[in-house]
């Protein structure tokens, strides 16, 4: 057994216990604390499966925005979650302990009988990347391969923000309510720390978060997690009170929110208009304009993100 | 045993594990977690397929890689969209739990039934 296998070995013992340990946590807080690692711990796995993209997107979305807004939630719900500790019925756990191991079983079998040699289109991936001029294969794949689940994608997102805000209670609709009844947030002597990190890192996370945009085109990064590292500046800031949350009723906001699927899908009726068919660059222009929707589409995820991850009345209410 | 086969059974145990706290967990925050467990676990099966499927100088089947980054960012959305709802089921009943005869016997606002 090599050193790397056993490493290997050690990491999925330790993920299986983290998850079973997410699981079986008796307070909610303690679950999602221990599901951030659990994250982690599945970054580390991804870069082990040489998925250094992956590994960048798990531990900014998966693990790190999953984890503000669920320890934002069981932090609002602690208060009453702890008289309502209601158990299942035995009948249920054993009934559900089965199905789960049938099906864990059944994948397992999968895993083992997968064919063996592996059906793959990474030559394809290889052979064709010279119509976009980027190097990073997963890249040419998000953005030109299949560009359409992207910008789908992108409405997914948006359609979700719309789903949170019909949620919010009217009040918090209308700025001015909810400025004169807290006052514009200020910073407490509390919040020494996080209002200090607040100060120091925006700056070298939104160079960091461009970096990994421009880095994107040849090496692990792109828009995705360059947009989250943005979105989770902006919430560094809204979470120490230095800024409020815009108003949901700004038009800038708006035009921020829907310019990556609009480019999107300007570009790729241009191709339909101008090329063969619907998303389809000219190969002159492939790199520039891929670069253009990235650009767009990184501002859009940002301001998603960032919204969706604390809702405004959150920000209201504190 | 190689890399795949080792997180292909985490991955398959973790999707066991996902399923049964989704059904048994009584509290819906804890079931939106196991979604999630749940989702970290079939998005590490695309990624033992994609490494398997490794060739022309990738260390994995970029497609499946891609569609995984495509999954991470719609499992954040479905998991914010239901942390939304939980809290206004929270703001509005004043409870967030499931089961409809707990909340029937504690709400004594006739308005709440």
């Amino acid at each position: 057994m090599t050193v790397a296998l056993a490493f290997e070995i050690g990491l999925a013992a330790l993920l299986l216990a983290i998850a079973a340990w997410t699981i079986t946590a008796r307070d909610a807080f303690t679950a999602v604390v221990v599901f951030v690692i659990y994250g982690l711990l599945l970054a580390i796995a991804w870069v082990d499966l040489s998925a250094v993209d992956i590994a960048l997107t798990e531990a900014t979305i998966g693990s790190g925005l999953t984890g503000v807004l669920l320890l934002g939630a069981a932090a609002r719900l602690r208060t009453i979650a702890a008289p309502a500790v209601e158990r299942p019925s035995k009948s249920l756990r054993v009934g559900a302990a089965l199905l789960s191991a049938i099906v864990a079983v059944a994948l397992a079998g999968v895993v083992l009988f997968l064919p063996d040699p592996a059906p793959t289109l990474a030559p394809a991936a290889a052979a064709n990347a010279v119509a976009t001029g980027l190097d990073n294969p997963i890249t040419n794949v998000l953005m030109a391969f299949r560009a359409m689940d992207t910008m789908l994608e992108k409405v997914v997102l948006l359609l979700a923000l719309i789903g949170v805000w019909s949620l919010v209670p009217d009040r918090l609709w209308d700025e001015r309510v909810s400025v004169e009844r807290n006052g514009p947030r200020r910073p407490t002597d509390r919040d020494d720390m996080l209002v200090f990190l607040a100060r120091l890192l925006p700056p070298v996370g939104i160079v960091v978060g461009l970096y990994i945009l421009l880095a994107g085109a040849n090496n692990p990064g792109g828009a995705f997690q360059a947009g989250t590292i943005l979105a989770a500046m902006w919430l560094l800031v809204l979470m120490a009170g230095l800024a409020d949350p815009p108003p949901l009723s700004r038009r800038w906001l708006r035009l921020v929110l829907v310019a990556g699927p609009a480019v999107f899908l300007i570009v790729g009726l241009g191709g339909l208009w101008l090329g063969s068919a619907f998303l389809a660059y000219p190969v002159a222009f492939a790199k520039p304009l891929i670069l253009v929707i990235e650009c767009a589409m990184t501002l859009t995820i940002a301001a998603t993100l960032g919204l969706l991850a604390g809702a405004p009345e959150r920000g209201a209410e504190r | 045993m190689s890399t795949a086969t080792v997180f292909g059974l985490c991955a398959a145990a973790v999707v066991g594990l996902g399923l049964y706290g989704l059904i048994a967990s009584p509290q819906p925050l804890r079931k939106v977690l196991a979604f999630n467990l749940l989702g970290g676990g079939a998005f590490l099966f695309f990624g033992v397929v994609a490494r398997r499927g490794a060739a022309a100088g990738f260390g994995g089947d970029p497609i499946p890689q891609a569609l995984v980054i495509t999954g991470i960012v719609v499992a954040f959305s479905a998991t914010a969209l239901a942390i939304a709802l939980l809290l206004r089921l929270f703001e509005v009943a004043g409870s967030a739990t499931l089961s409809t005869d707990a909340s029937g016997s504690a709400d004594t606002d006739p308005t709440g039934a």
